[in-house]
């Protein structure tokens, strides 16, 4: 299964808009609660209360500094999961088959029953979306919530993922990138999305929406004083203000 | 990368067996002392491949490692290590017990033997992701250590020198290298962000306090500093002290000396081949 | 082989329970999926006014605290001395007669011998209910210490606050300019609103010193140092007012701009001037004669000058007329360039004033003049602890309200709206109550707002008559009181001692105090005569928080998803500007260890000590449970804690009888219930007759309130009056050189005290929530603290290289108060002169079923150590706003010196004795 299927029907994906998100990690732990209960194995913690508590997590969100020259810095969130690519080396990769690439809609996925955990899909995948379940076994990330978007069982609003779902300002979006005309897409287009990294010639799905230029005040130009009130002092400065009154 | 021991103790003895079976399905060695060559040539590779399983989260699903051979070069080291012992077998069964075969299974066996190394080489070199391995010259070192260590072996002393000064110029080329080829894969933090339209990027805050498995795998930078000082361990021990045993220490005690510091040498290279490698991913955390 | 097939419509549960989020004071719906009777996942409420489906990173993890190993499991006692940590488990019975035996004898000869302060629940009006019942004068909540000054001043100046009790238009608003704000109680609607603003392309400027969250999105970022907002937000009133760029219809009809203030020196001086009926009057335009303020066809004068007497309209624009709030007198102190503060004033003005609208609208005023539409003005703002947490913060948030008030946008399409109950002013909110008499209940509720000395909380000779000096000379408008000041106060026995400490889930040995260390040790101090100095203390809590180990009797509470709670109109609801709204939480799952729902307990403590109001004629239980409680109290007739479902038919809303059934319509209901506020209704609601009729209906006030927005304030002017030594009520001398300049009727702006520090102390440090972290809570989840599991003290780039730091490095942090070592790193988009750190990440080693050796505890630390709750000088003044006597963390002046590579943040405690076992797996 490894091969990867010459063309998928849909290309569903995310955007993630980098203007918008204000990095309250709410993804991130809404992804970590569905998947916990949801497709395959839990997702575990290895020392929860100890000293160095660490688990699984398929959706983590950065925070970067990013100073233009010449612009006070910025601070940027930048959530990080699976971007579903289409020339997707974590699939090919694999010794087992258990990372595969769906035909239907292009989310990639990893079997469980199959996956041997050895771990080279990881390694292969530039972007860090993967991570191995220490108490499993088996190699984790990203479902797209496949066990959401096409979930019978969900009322129709609630078929997208869960991270989504919860993202309180609306910074992620999710829908089909292969159709030019979908909402997503044609978000994209506007505000003139990007893939990551690139040059790894993996071709995401996923896109990022890149922040609005900051920090330059409009154009309007300064409040003009209506007179000279040091000369006009606070009496003329009333008669002025209060004339303006119908 | 993590220089997590299962790896290394995979690929260098795996490496170094395939060698020295190579060597033996090419020109054979008879009888008792033939079980013996055979016997060590097999045992290296299969402690090898055994060693391999440890690192794996769910090893009693190995079997599923052969179905990919189309894309997969991890598979496809699966297929070939496989084949390869067993096109070596019959070929130690005749040797070991003067059957007579001729030598058809064991030159196809060590042309195995090469590919086996070749795909071992290929699983890193294939990584995009991991620039300093992405480069022919991770399976031709892979294959130079195989050689060298199978010449050692196989006591063919002369050889083994030259295998051993060409892996010695195969590891300065790929030190040398690999080191700015990071940089050169124009790979960056800006890049990985796609923030760089922007400004210069670096890391404000990391998304977990906590540790994950990415930065355990990935970013594993605790023994960057000591590279040089394993680099020339790896050289010394690995080639040139080998070949001072093999010049001039005779006997069995000049083989076993070499043999021994090569090993030393190979583990010190793979330890490093893992250590100093480093992963784009390691550019989320601004570190590498 | 083929692609697998996966299962792709899995059964999410077996049920899904509907009830409201606890792991903040957002108070969102939360959908709880029961499997196998087990919590298994926890989504938002789609239906759900707060949170529309949304939730936050708490809010997803609540399934971690409700299985934290840190859970209390038993009622405790203490059996070794305080601060050991030796408890023994006792039956409820045992632990609730323990209590009786405490209090009883108080109640009987000094009710005020009891402190009962809680913390962030959300059952203020049930527990002020019952203390008052008890009458001991010494009852409040956090307020005090998070943000009494936003919402002192709101209520003073617009009749409403900032908080959760209003909010921009979000529908209409193009700039929306946020103070002061990391995250705040309303949460989860600040990020759905600031999504929609986004998702239309308005603009959002941050002023904050820190660019990070709410500030790392929004388009233009002010890095303010830090206690200067009062004097920026000054100086662009100035620019405003020198341009003629105000709103002078809106100043002259709903404001008290056009009143005429007492110019006679005297005791009335400054004074708004009142006619025979004692009732404020303007100048009417028609006639140039004084008119009643709220008088039919009125036209206020705002410019009239009546027997000598201006206008407060007049005093204001002669006050920020001055060159002193010019942009270039105050650029360098606010650290915000002048061209800078010129071009926000054209901004704020371009937006108001140019791209005005009207929504077609009519409504009718107070005055009976209707009116066809509405105008807009969609400029809003926002403010919290930024410019609270300082001691000038209540006029800087004064100051604030002025500025939305000039420019037109409060309660106005585009502007900023607040929510029902509210607005509300001044006059319709009790006054404090505080005459204790043994045996007897309180007259009226404890907590108010102060109109004049006269109401101030003093006993006959002077003294305060409540033990953290609530309403007193001090800090006159402490209208949530002062909790940070009770431990301190009850040690130092001023200004009496008290016997008994009640503390309801407020963390006081550790992350919601000052002075931290300090407070363990007066938690601990005995007296000469080997008692403790806080005699008995009593806490409930549901965790093993660092503030277990400090008390004699442990109440243990349940976790949020196993009990009731009423989330009420009668204190903090969950309404929006179009809607009141209620909510409830109910047990959706049943505990499994020996806790009770903590009011619940206090219900049954009140029957034991039989308190009125809580037992029948026969002393027997009036209320069953608080269950019972919710669905038959009545507060005034027909008004119980919640609006939906009354009426025996459960048809009535606001006002009605008890339903039996109200508890299951609200489940039914997702858990909260809203009332509608009518169209047409919806804006401009001080003034609106439709509104203030539907208010009356639904039970905010017994009659129309319309009240004008106070530019002018007299309660505060009748405290500056006597200060300068009017009045039969004096101020004590120490005291009156503060007061003058604090209560100045006109915002103002003053250093704050931590100035003070002097040049040795250059450095402002202060403190931010993180959004997924709440307190100190949220470290005992196991999701949570790996996200947040310590902290960095955040340096600017000058001190970063100035001081050589490099990763890894610590630095000594030094206060006039104290010291600390802590982990440091750098931070390019922060004031340059400003340090900071997450709040309450630190822990106590030890607490919350951590490993001793957590990062939490080890690297994690407070700045709170280096804050003192006192101000140095006479009398033990606390270090609060001198208003409302908010605590003044943010007003923090360090030092920052590079220590080089450590591993352990510094000060060091002892372990914290354990009072449930180490934390191992996760379920
Ligand atoms: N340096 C600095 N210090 C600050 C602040 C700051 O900005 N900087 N902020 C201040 C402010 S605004 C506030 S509000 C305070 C907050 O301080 P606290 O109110 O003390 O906040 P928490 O740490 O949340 O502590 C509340 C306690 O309630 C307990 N609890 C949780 N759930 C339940 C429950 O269901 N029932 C019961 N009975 N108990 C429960 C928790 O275990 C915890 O012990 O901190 C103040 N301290
Ligand atoms: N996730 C989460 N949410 C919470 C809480 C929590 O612990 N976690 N706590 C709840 C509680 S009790 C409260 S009170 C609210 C508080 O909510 P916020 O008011 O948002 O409280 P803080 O995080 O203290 O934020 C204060 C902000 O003011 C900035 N600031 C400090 N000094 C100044 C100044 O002088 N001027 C300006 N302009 N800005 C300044 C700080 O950088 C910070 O961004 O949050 C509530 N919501
Ligand atoms: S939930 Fe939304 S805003 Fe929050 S971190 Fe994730 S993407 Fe950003
Ligand atoms: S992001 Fe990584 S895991 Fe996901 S498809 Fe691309 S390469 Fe594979
Ligand atoms: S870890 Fe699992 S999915 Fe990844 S390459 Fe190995 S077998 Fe395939
Ligand atoms: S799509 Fe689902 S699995 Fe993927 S990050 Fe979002 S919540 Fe997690
Ligand atoms: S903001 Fe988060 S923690 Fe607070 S109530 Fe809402 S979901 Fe719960
Ligand atoms: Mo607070």
């Amino acid at each position: 299964m490894t091969c990867l299927p010459p063309h998928t029907d849909k290309k569903l994906g995310l955007v993630i808009d980098l203007d918008t998100c204000v990095g309250c990690h709410a993804c991130v732990t809404a992804c970590k609660g569905w998947n916990d209960q949801g497709y395959g194995a839990p997702l575990s913690d290895q020392t929860p209360y100890g000293v160095e508590a660490s688990g699984t997590f398929l959706n983590r969100v950065h925070s970067y500094a990013v100073q233009p020259d010449d612009l006070p810095a910025q601070t940027i969130n930048f959530p990080r999961s699976c971007l579903h690519c289409e020339d997707a080396p974590c699939v090919t990769v694999c010794p087992t088959g258990a990372s595969y690439k769906r035909a239907e809609d292009g989310i990639v996925l990893v079997n469980e029953e199959a996956c041997i955990g050895c771990g080279l899909c990881a390694w292969a995948c530039p972007y860090g979306a993967r991570e191995m379940d220490l108490a499993a076994g088996v190699m984790k990330k990203c479902t797209l919530c496949v066990d959401r978007i096409y979930n019978e069982e969900l009322p129709e609003e609630d078929r997208q993922p869960a991270c989504v779902r919860t993202c309180p300002t609306g910074a992620r979006h999710f829908g089909d990138l292969g159709d030019p005309e979908s909402a997503v897409s044609r978000l994209v287009a506007e505000r003139e999305g990007y893939a990551l990294m690139p040059e790894m010639g993996t071709k995401p799905v996923n896109r990022y929406l890149p922040p609005r230029s900051k920090d330059r005040p409009e154009e309007a130009s300064l409040l003009a004083p209506l007179l000279d009130i040091k000369a006009a002092g606070l009496a003329g400065w009333l008669d002025r203000v209060l004339g303006k009154l119908p | 990368m993590n220089p997590a021991p299962s790896v290394i103790v995979f690929t260098v003895l795996s490496g170094m067996g395939f060698g020295f079976l190579a060597l033996l399905g090419l020109f054979g060695v008879q009888g008792w002392l033939g079980f013996f060559f055979w016997g060590t040539g097999f045992g290296l590779a299969v402690a090898g491949l055994v060693a391999s399983t440890f690192h794996l989260g769910n090893p009693q699903r190995a079997l599923r490692a052969f179905t990919q051979w189309r894309t997969s070069w991890l598979s496809r080291e699966g297929w070939a290590a496989v084949i390869t012992l067993g096109l070596l077998a019959p070929q130690a069964l005749s040797d070991w017990l003067g059957l007579g075969w001729g030598r058809g299974f064991g030159i196809a066996g060590a042309v195995g033997c090469g590919v086996t190394v070749v795909c071992t080489g290929m699983i890193y070199a294939q990584l995009k992701t991991v620039p300093r391995w992405h480069h022919w010259t991770t399976p031709a070192v892979f294959l130079a250590f195989a050689l060298a260590g199978g010449l050692i072996l196989s006591g063919v002393r002369g050889l083994a020198v030259i295998a051993l000064c060409l892996l010695g110029v195969l590891m300065a080329v790929q030190w040398f290298g690999g080191a700015g080829r990071f940089a050169r894969a124009g790979v960056t933090m800006e890049s990985a962000t796609g923030l760089g339209r922007i400004g210069r990027v670096a890391v404000f805050e990391q998304p977990h306090t906590g540790g994950n498995y990415l930065m355990r795998e990935m970013i594993f930078t605790v023994g960057r500093r000591h590279a040089e000082r394993v680099r020339m361990i790896a050289m010394v021990s690995g080639g040139l002290l080998p070949v001072v045993a093999l010049v001039f220490v005779p006997g069995v005690a000049g083989i076993g000396l070499a043999a021994v510091t090569h090993l030393l040498g190979a583990f010190a290279h793979r330890w490093l081949f893992f250590a100093e490698a480093e992963h784009v991913v390691g550019l989320y955390y601004g570190r590498r | 082989m083929g692609q697998p097939k996966v299962e792709t419509s899995p059964k999410v549960s077996d049920e899904v329970r509907k009830t409201t989020c606890y792991m903040c004071a957002c108070r969102c719906g939360i959908n709880v999926h029961l499997t196998s009777g087990k919590v298994t996942y926890i989504e938002g409420n789609r239906d759900h006014p707060v949170n529309k489906g949304v939730l936050c990173a708490k809010g997803a993890s609540g399934i971690m605290q409700v299985t934290a190993p840190s859970r209390l499991r038993a009622p405790l006692r203490r059996v070794g001395p305080r601060g050991s940590g030796a408890f023994e488990e006792i039956s409820w019975d045992e632990a609730l007669e323990t209590a009786v035996s405490w209090l009883k004898p108080l109640r009987e000869e000094a009710p005020e011998k009891l402190a009962f302060f809680t913390g962030r629940d959300q059952s203020q009006s049930f527990t002020g209910w019952w203390a008052q019942a008890f009458g001991t004068p010494n009852y409040a909540a956090h307020g005090g210490f998070c943000s009494v000054n936003m919402a002192a001043a709101g209520i003073y100046t617009i009749g409403g606050a900032f908080w959760e009790f209003g909010q921009p238009d979000w529908a209409h608003t193009r700039l929306f300019v946020l103070f002061g704000v990391a995250e705040d109680h309303d949460s989860n609607p600040i990020k759905i609103g600031i999504g929609k603003l986004k998702a239309r392309g308005a603009k959002v400027i941050g002023v904050n010193p820190v660019r990070t969250g709410y500030n790392a999105v929004a388009d233009e970022w002010v890095g303010i140092t830090p206690g200067t907002d009062g004097l920026l937000i000054l100086s662009l009133v100035h620019c405003l007012l020198e341009a003629g760029k105000i709103d002078l219809d809106y100043l002259a009809r709903w404001t008290n701009a056009p009143l005429l203030v007492n110019g006679t020196e005297g005791p009335e001086k400054g004074l708004i001037l009142k006619n025979a009926e004692s009732q404020p009057f303007v100048i009417d335009k028609r006639t140039g004669m004084p008119a009643p303020w709220d008088g039919a066809g009125v036209q206020p004068d705002l410019g009239a000058v009546w027997q000598g007497h201006r206008t407060v309209f007049q005093h204001m624009a002669e006050r920020y007329l001055s060159e002193d709030y010019a942009p270039e007198a105050v650029a360098a102190r606010c650290g915000v360039p002048a061209g800078r503060i010129r071009a926000l004033a054209a901004e704020m003005a371009r937006v108001a004033f140019d791209e005005a609208f009207e929504l077609p609208v009519a409504w009718t005023d107070f005055r009976g003049d209707r009116h066809e539409g509405m105008t807009g003005r969609p400029v809003s703002f926002h403010a919290m602890r930024g410019i609270s947490a300082h001691s000038n913060g209540f006029q800087t948030a004064r100051a604030l309200h002025l500025l939305q008030i000039l420019l037109g946008t409060v309660e106005v399409p585009g502007g900023y709206r607040l929510k029902p109950p509210y607005p509300k002013p001044v006059e319709a909110h009790p006054t404090p109550h505080f005459v204790a008499a043994p045996g007897k209940p309180l007259s009226g509720p404890h907590l108010g707002y102060v109109r004049g000395p006269e109401n101030l909380a003093l006993k006959e000779d002077g003294t305060p008559w409540r033990i953290d000096k609530g309403f007193t000379w001090e800090n006159p408008f402490s209208a949530h009181g002062l909790m940070h000041m009770v431990i301190p106060n009850a040690h130092a026995g001023d200004p009496y001692k008290v016997d008994t400490l009640f503390l309801y889930m407020a963390n006081m040995s550790w992350n919601s105090s000052m002075n931290t260390a300090r407070v363990m040790e007066m938690l601990t101090d005995k007296g000469d005569d080997g008692e403790y100095v806080i005699p008995r203390i009593i806490y409930s809590d549901a965790y093993a928080s660092e503030m277990v180990a400090y008390a004699d009797l442990i109440l243990p509470d349940t976790t949020y998803l196993e009990r009731h709670d009423c989330i009420s109109l009668l204190d903090r609801p969950i309404s929006e500007p179009d809607a009141a709204g209620d909510a409830i939480r109910w047990p959706v799952v049943e505990p499994d260890r020996d806790v009770r729902g903590f009011q619940s307990v206090l219900l049954d403590l009140g029957v034991r000590l039989g308190l009125p109001g809580m037992v029948k004629e026969d002393g027997s239980a009036k209320f069953r449970d608080y269950a019972d409680y919710i669905v038959n109290h009545i507060r005034r007739p027909g008004v119980g804690p919640l609006i939906g479902f009354r009426g025996a038919e459960g048809d009535k809303e606001g006002r009605g009888e008890a339903n039996p059934d109200q508890l299951a319509r609200y489940i039914a209901n997702g858990g909260f219930y809203q009332a509608h506020v009518p169209e047409g209704a919806a804006y401009m609601k001080p003034w609106n007759a439709a509104y203030q009729d539907w208010a009356v209906a639904t039970s905010f006030y017994e009659s129309p309130q319309p009240y004008l927005f106070s530019i002018w304030s007299e309660p505060m002017r009748k405290f500056q009056l006597a200060a300068e030594g009017h009045g039969f009520l004096q101020p004590p001398d120490h005291l009156r050189e503060r007061l003058k300049v604090a209560m100045d009727p006109l915002p103002v702006w003053y250093p704050p005290f931590g100035d003070e520090a002097g040049a040795a102390f250059p450095v402002h440090a202060i403190t931010q929530r993180p959004m997924a972290m709440y307190h100190s809570w949220g470290s005992q989840n196991a999701w949570l603290r790996q996200i947040h599991g310590k902290n960095y003290l955040y340096v600017p780039t000058a001190i970063w290289e100035g001081q050589g730091f490099a990763e890894g490095d610590y630095a000594r942090v030094t206060s006039p108060d104290g010291e600390i070592v802590v982990p440091v790193a750098h931070m390019a988009a922060l004031n340059a002169d400003t340090v900071w750190t997450w709040n309450a990440i630190g822990k106590r080693r030890g607490a919350w079923a951590l490993d001793e050796g957590a990062a939490e505890a080890n690297q994690g630390f407070l700045l709170n150590h280096l804050i003192s709750e006192v101000l140095p000088g006479v009398g033990r003044v606390s270090n609060s706003d001198p208003v409302t006597g908010q605590a003044a963390w943010f007003d923090l002046r360090v030092r920052v010196e590079r220590v080089g590579p450590r591993d352990v943040a510094e000060p060091v405690f002892p372990v914290l004795p354990r009072v449930v076992p180490k934390g191992r797996a996760r379920r």
